[in-house]
C-alpha cells in the first residue's frame, strides 16, 4: 500500500523539487535521479503486487478528497482567469460548469455511496504502470539532453526549464493516479490534471501559435472532462455508484449506456479520435519530449485505457458499435492522411491517431481476442512511438529540419540515429514486429465477431500505413553508401533513452508471448471468465520469432560476402547524362542541373483539405446520431 | 556452358543520324524478323545490356554520353556500329560538329554497312557480335583464372 | 523429412516459375504473331546474368535484393507446407518491402520512381490480398492452408467475389499490363526498368528468380480456392491456375498501360465492392 502511494507521490515530490531548484546542473542531476527512481518504483511495485493484485482504500480518504477539491477549485479559477485574459470563453464555460458540478456532487453525494476500494492494482494497471514508469522516465531523461540543445537552437523562446521539468513529473504522477484509481472522482481528478499539464506543456514556447494550440487542446479535453463529470454525476445520482469496478460490473442496459457514452466521449477526446483529433496535431509545436510523452505513454493512452476498462459494457451495445465505428473511421482516415504529410512529427501524429483508433476499435468490439490485441497494441505502440519521437527530436537538432525529404542526409550525419529510426519505423508496421502481431490478432478478432465493415477499413488503412512508412524508410537509407560527414555527436542523455527504447522495441517482440501469458491472459480470463487462449497459434508465433531472428542476423551474414566481393562502381543511370557525381546531370543548353529526388505525397488525393472535413463530419454525425438515439431510448423508458 | 550467346540483351543508342537505321533496328523486333527468337531483348538500360548498338555518327555533344553508357555496361560487352554513319560518319562526316564514326570514341567490334542497314544485316551483325562476346567472356575467365592461380 | 521437403520446395519452385515465365513469353509472342524465344529462355537469361560481371552504383543496394529473396522463399515454404495464409501474406509483404527499399537505396531517379510506383501497386493490391486470406479463414475457420485444402467444399463456392477480386489484383503482382507501372517484364521499357535499373549481373538474376518464386506463390493462392479433400479437385485446381495464368497473359497483351490514379482507384473499388459484398453475404448465412 505504501509503495503504491510512493509511486504516485514520488513524481509529484520530484516535480516540486525540480521547480524549486534554479541551478541547471543540479536540476539535471535531480531529473536523472528522479526518473530512475520513478522507473525503479514502477518496476518494483509491479513486481511486488503482480501475482495477486491489490485493492485497498487509503485511511483518511476524506482528507484526500478535500485536497483534491481544493486543487480543482484552484485549477478552475486559473483556467477561467487565463480564459478571460486570452478571450477564450469556451474553456471558461467548460470549467465553470464542470468544477461546481463536481464539487456539488462530491460534497453532497459522494460519501453516501459504496464502499469500494479507492485503489485497485490488477494486471492491466500493472501493464500501464510499467509503460508509464519506464517509457515516461526515459522521456524525462531524454528531456534533460534535449532541452539543453533546444534553447541553443531557439534563442527567441523564454527559458522556463524548471517549469517544464516539473510539469513532466506532475504528468507522470497524474498518470499513475489515473491508472490506479478505482474511485471515479479520483479518476476524474487525475484526468483533469493531465489535461492541465498538457495545456502547460503545449504552450511552453509561448508563441502565438503554441498558445493557440494549447488553448485548443485545453478546450477539447475540458469538453471531454465535462462529459466525464456528467457521467460520474449521473452514475452517482441514478445508481449510487462511485467506483469504476462497480460500474463495469453492471449490465449494459439502455440507462446504463448514458454514462457509458459520456465516458466514451471523454475517452475519445483524450485519445484524439476523429472529430476531436485536431488538438493532438496542434500539440506538435511543443518541444519534442512533450510530444513523445503525450503520444506514447501518457495522455492519449489515458483515453484508450478508459475504453479498455469499459470493454465489458461496450461489446455489442449501441454505445460499443458507435465507438467501434468511430475508431475504425479514424484509423482509415488518418492512415490515408499520413500519406500526404512530409513533416516527420505530423506523420507520427497521424500515425498515433490511427493506432489509437485501432486500439479503441479493438477494445470496443468487446471480445476476448480483440481486447488482447488492444492491450498489446497499447504496449507496442507506446514503445515504438516514443522511440520515433525521441529520434525525430534529435534528428531535428542534428540536421536542422524535421522534414522527411531532408532526412536522406541523415545516414551521413549520424548513422546511429538512422538505425534507431529504422528500428522504430519497422516496429510500427513490419511483419515480425509488435504492431503487426497485434494488428493480425485484431483482424482475426474482427472477422470472428463478424465486423465486416471494420475489416474493410482495417485492410485499406493497413495498406496506406505500409505506403507512408516505407517511403520514409526509403529516404533514410537512400544515402547509406556515402561516407560519414563530420562528427556530430549527440548528448548521452539523448542517446541512452533512445538506445534503451530501440532495444525495448526489439525485445518486446521476443517477449510478447510472455507478457501475454502472465499478464494479459489472466486479466482477460478474470474479465470474461473461463480460460483465455492466445489468438495467435504457437506455431505462428514461432515462425514470427524465426523471421525476427533472420532480420537481425542476416545483415551480419552479409559482412563476409561484402569482404570477398568487390565490384566496379559505376555512376547511376540518367540517360547517359550523369554529370559524374550522381548529384547532377547535364541538362539542356549545356547547363548542369542538380538532381532532386522527392517522394510521392499525392496531396490531391490524400491531402487534409480533401479528407479531414469529411471524416470529421462523418464521425461527428455518428456520435450525434447515437447520442440522440440514446436520449430517445431513455425517454421512451 | 556459355549462356551469353543465348541471351544477348541490347542497348540501342542513336547518334547524329537520319533515323533510317534507327527504324530498321526497331524493325528487327517486329513479327517479320522477330529477334526475340534468339533471346534478344531491347533493354534500354546499359546496366542490363550486353551489346551496345550504335546508329548514327558521333558528335561533340554526345561523346560523353556514349562513353558513359559504355562505362555503365557490365563485362563482357561489345559494340556494334550499325549503318555507314556509325562506321565513318557517313553523309554527316563533313558537318562542323561531327567527329566521325563510333570507333572514334569506343572500341567497335562489328561494323554493319548500309544506308540504311537492312534488318537482315543488323541481325547478322548482332550474331557476329555474339561470337566476339563469347570470346571475350572466355578470355575474361582465363584472366581471372590465372590471377587466382597467381594468388595461390 | 521436413528438411527434405523444404529443400525440394526451394529447388523446384524456381524451375516451375521459370518454365511458366518461358511459356508466358512464347504465348505472348504467338499472340503477337511472332515465333518467340525457346521455352527455356528465362533460364538462359538468368544463367547468363550469373556469368556476367556485376556492377553497382553503391555498396549497399544489393543487400536488399538478397534479403528480399530470402523472405519470398520463406513465404513460399510457409504456403507450400500448408502454413498460415495470413502470415504468408505478411511475410510476402516484408519481402516486397525490402525489394522496394533496394530501389530507394540505389538513389537513382529511375529506381526511385520505380520504388514509389511499386509502393503504390502494393498499396493497391494489399487490401485484396488481406481480404482474400481473411475470407478463406471466414469460410474454413482456419488460417492454415493444410486445413483449407482438406475441407469438403472448395472455397471458391463461398468466395466467388473474393476470387474475382484476387484475380484482378494478380495483374499487379505478376507485373502485367495494364498495371505494370513500376517495372514491366521482358521486352518493355517502362521507366527504364524501375527498381531494377541499377542492378546487373548476379543481383538482376536474383531479382528474376524472386519473380519466379512469386509467380508460383500467387498461383498457389489460386490453387487454394479450388482444392479440397477429394483428389479430383486438385486436378481442377491445377487447371484453374493454368486458366488464370492464361487469362493474365491475354490481358497483358490486350491492354495498354494505365495511369497510376486509375490503377489505384480501380483496384480499391473492385476490392471494396466484390470483397465487401462477398464477406457480407457470407456473414448473413453464418
Amino acid at each position: 500500500m505504501s509503495w503504491i502511494a510512493a509511486l504516485i507521490l514520488f513524481p509529484a515530490l520530484a516535480s516540486v523539487l525540480l521547480f524549486v531548484i534554479r541551478k541547471d546542473r543540479l536540476r539535471n542531476a535531480v531529473c536523472w535521479g528522479s526518473s530512475l527512481i520513478t522507473a525503479a518504483l514502477s518496476v518494483w511495485v509491479t513486481y511486488r503486487y503482480f501475482g495477486m493484485g491489490v485493492s485497498f482504500s487509503f485511511p483518511g480518504e476524506g482528507a484526500i478528497d478535500s485536497f483534491m477539491m481544493a486543487v480543482e477549485v484552484l485549477a478552475a479559477a486559473y483556467i477561467i482567469f487565463v480564459g478571460i485574459k486570452n478571450k477564450k470563453y469556451l474553456i471558461c464555460l467548460f470549467a465553470a460548469i464542470q468544477t461546481p458540478l463536481m464539487l456539488w456532487f462530491e460534497l453532497t453525494r459522494a460519501h453516501e455511496s459504496g464502499a469500494a476500494a479507492g485503489i485497485v492494482f490488477d494486471k492491466l494497471s500493472a501493464i500501464m504502470v510499467l509503460v508509464i514508469g519506464v517509457i515516461g522516465s526515459l522521456i524525462c531523461i531524454y528531456a534533460v539532453g534535449y532541452m539543453r540543445g533546444y534553447h541553443i537552437h531557439h534563442e527567441d523562446y523564454k527559458e522556463r526549464k524548471a517549469f517544464f521539468f516539473s510539469i513532466l513529473f506532475v504528468f507522470l504522477s497524474a498518470m499513475f493516479g489515473l491508472v490506479l484509481s478505482n474511485k471515479l472522482t479520483w479518476l476524474h481528478f487525475c484526468w483533469e490534471l493531465t489535461t492541465l499539464c498538457s495545456f502547460f506543456l503545449i504552450g511552453y514556447t509561448q508563441t502565438p501559435q503554441a498558445k493557440n494550440n494549447a488553448f485548443r487542446a485545453l478546450a477539447i479535453n475540458l469538453g471531454g472532462g465535462l462529459a466525464f463529470a456528467a457521467g460520474i454525476v449521473f452514475l452517482g445520482l441514478r445508481f449510487n455508484i462511485s467506483a469504476l469496478s462497480e460500474f463495469i460490473a453492471m449490465k449494459p442496459e439502455t440507462v446504463v449506456l448514458v454514462p457509458v457514452i459520456l465516458l466514451c466521449i471523454a475517452a475519445l477526446t483524450k485519445s484524439a479520435q476523429l472529430p476531436f483529433s485536431s488538438w493532438l496535431l496542434g500539440a506538435m509545436v511543443a518541444p519534442t519530449p512533450t510530444s513523445a510523452l503525450l503520444h506514447s505513454s501518457t495522455m492519449v493512452k489515458a483515453g484508450v485505457y478508459l475504453v479498455i476498462r469499459l470493454t465489458p459494457l461496450l461489446g455489442s451495445s449501441a454505445a460499443g458499435k458507435t465507438v467501434t465505428l468511430i475508431g475504425g473511421i479514424t484509423f482509415l482516415a488518418t492512415s490515408l492522411l499520413a500519406i500526404s504529410q512530409s513533416d516527420a512529427k505530423k506523420i507520427l501524429a497521424y500515425s498515433t491517431i490511427a493506432n489509437l483508433g485501432l486500439i479503441v476499435t479493438c477494445a470496443s468490439v468487446g471480445t476476448q481476442e480483440a481486447l488482447w490485441a488492444a492491450i498489446l497494441l497499447l504496449i507496442f505502440h507506446a514503445i515504438s512511438k516514443s522511440l520515433l519521437f525521441l529520434a525525430v527530436g534529435s534528428i531535428e537538432h542534428q540536421i536542422g529540419s524535421r522534414n522527411v525529404e531532408d532526412m536522406d542526409i541523415l545516414m551521413r550525419v549520424s548513422r546511429k540515429l538512422s538505425i534507431y529510426m529504422l528500428i522504430g519505423i519497422a516496429g510500427m508496421f513490419l511483419a515480425p514486429f509488435g504492431m503487426l502481431i497485434s494488428k493480425w490478432a485484431a483482424m482475426k478478432a474482427f472477422i470472428d465477431s463478424d465486423n465486416i465493415l471494420i475489416i474493410i477499413m482495417l485492410v485499406y488503412g493497413s495498406s496506406a500505413t505500409l505506403f507512408y512508412w516505407t517511403k520514409w524508410m526509403g529516404k533514410l537509407i537512400s544515402n547509406a553508401n556515402r561516407k560519414a560527414e563530420g562528427h556530430h555527436t549527440f548528448h548521452i542523455t539523448e542517446e541512452v533513452p533512445i538506445f534503451v527504447q530501440a532495444a525495448l522495441t526489439v525485445a518486446a517482440c521476443f517477449c510478447f508471448p510472455v507478457v501475454s501469458r502472465y499478464a494479459i491472459m489472466p486479466y482477460l480470463s478474470g474479465l470474461f471468465g473461463g480460460s483465455a487462449a492466445m489468438p495467435i497459434g504457437t506455431n505462428d508465433v514461432n515462425i514470427m520469432l524465426i523471421m525476427l531472428s533472420m532480420l537481425l542476423l542476416l545483415p551480419l551474414g552479409f559482412f563476409s560476402i561484402y569482404k570477398n566481393d568487390h565490384r566496379r562502381i559505376v555512376p547511376v543511370y540518367m540517360g547517359g547524362e550523369n554529370a559524374g557525381d550522381n548529384k547532377a546531370f547535364n541538362g539542356a543548353l549545356g547547363k548542369t542541373r542538380k538532381l532532386e529526388l522527392r517522394n510521392w505525397y499525392m496531396e490531391k488525393y490524400f491531402g487534409s483539405a480533401k479528407l479531414t472535413y469529411w471524416s470529421d463530419t462523418l464521425c461527428a454525425a455518428i456520435l450525434c446520431v447515437s447520442v440522440i438515439m440514446l436520449v430517445l431510448g431513455v425517454m421512451g423508458l | 556452358m556459355n549462356f551469353i550467346k543465348k541471351s544477348p540483351w541490347i542497348l540501342h543508342y542513336d547518334g547524329s543520324s537520319c533515323n533510317g537505321c534507327d527504324i530498321e533496328v526497331l524493325a528487327c523486333l517486329t513479327p517479320l524478323y522477330d529477334v526475340e527468337r534468339f533471346g534478344v531483348i531491347n533493354t534500354g538500360n546499359p546496366k542490363h545490356a550486353d551489346i551496345l548498338l550504335i546508329t548514327g555518327s558521333v558528335n561533340e555533344q554526345n561523346i560523353p554520353v556514349v562513353k558513359q553508357l559504355y562505362e555503365q555496361m557490365a563485362e563482357p560487352r561489345v559494340v556494334v556500329a550499325v549503318g555507314i554513319c556509325a562506321a565513318t560518319g557517313g553523309i554527316f562526316s563533313e558537318c562542323y560538329n561531327v567527329v566521325g564514326g563510333a570507333d572514334k570514341v569506343l572500341p567497335v567490334d562489328v561494323y554493319v554497312p548500309g544506308c540504311a542497314a537492312r534488318p537482315e544485316a543488323v541481325i547478322d551483325g548482332v550474331m557476329r557480335a555474339l561470337a566476339i562476346l563469347e570470346e571475350k567472356q572466355k578470355t575474361a575467365r582465363c584472366k581471372k583464372g590465372t590471377q587466382e592461380g597467381a594468388g595461390v | 523429412m521436413i528438411a527434405l521437403e523444404i529443400l525440394a520446395i526451394i529447388i523446384l519452385t524456381p524451375l516451375v516459375g521459370g518454365l511458366l515465365t518461358g511459356a508466358d513469353r512464347v504465348i505472348s509472342a504467338r499472340m503477337q504473331g511472332r515465333k518467340g524465344p525457346p521455352v527455356l529462355q528465362p533460364f538462359y537469361d538468368v544463367f547468363k546474368l550469373f556469368q556476367k560481371e556485376s556492377i553497382e552504383v553503391n555498396t549497399m543496394h544489393r543487400f536488399y535484393v538478397y534479403i528480399s529473396i530470402i523472405f519470398v522463399i520463406f513465404t513460399v515454404i510457409i504456403v507450400l507446407l500448408g502454413g498460415d495464409v495470413l502470415l504468408a501474406v505478411f511475410a510476402l509483404t516484408l519481402g516486397s518491402i525490402f525489394f522496394v527499399l533496394g530501389g530507394y537505396a540505389s538513389n537513382s531517379p529511375y529506381s526511385l520512381i520505380g520504388s514509389e510506383r511499386e509502393l503504390l501497386q502494393m498499396m493497391s493490391y494489399e487490401p485484396m490480398l488481406l481480404l482474400a486470406s481473411l475470407g478463406l479463414y471466414y469460410v474454413n475457420n482456419s488460417f492454415y492452408i493444410k486445413d483449407i485444402i482438406s475441407g469438403d467444399t472448395p472455397a471458391i463456392l463461398f468466395l466467388p467475389g473474393i476470387f474475382a477480386g484476387f484475380v484482378f489484383i494478380l495483374t499487379f503482382k505478376l507485373r502485367k499490363s495494364p498495371v505494370d507501372l513500376s517495372m514491366s517484364h521482358h521486352g518493355h521499357q517502362e521507366i527504364v526498368k524501375g527498381i531494377t535499373t541499377e542492378y546487373s549481373g548476379k543481383d538482376l538474376a536474383i531479382i528474376e528468380i524472386t519473380h519466379w518464386y512469386e509467380t508460383v506463390l500467387v498461383l498457389a493462392f489460386v490453387y487454394i480456392f479450388f482444392a479440397v479433400k477429394d483428389p479430383v479437385s486438385h486436378v481442377w485446381a491445377v487447371l484453374a491456375c493454368v486458366v488464370v495464368y492464361f487469362l493474365e497473359i491475354l490481358v497483358d497483351n490486350g491492354s495498354a498501360r494505365v495511369k497510376w490514379q486509375l490503377a489505384l482507384k480501380s483496384s480499391w473499388i473492385v476490392t471494396g465492392i466484390v470483397g465487401a459484398v462477398n464477406l457480407v453475404v457470407i456473414s448473413l448465412f453464418r
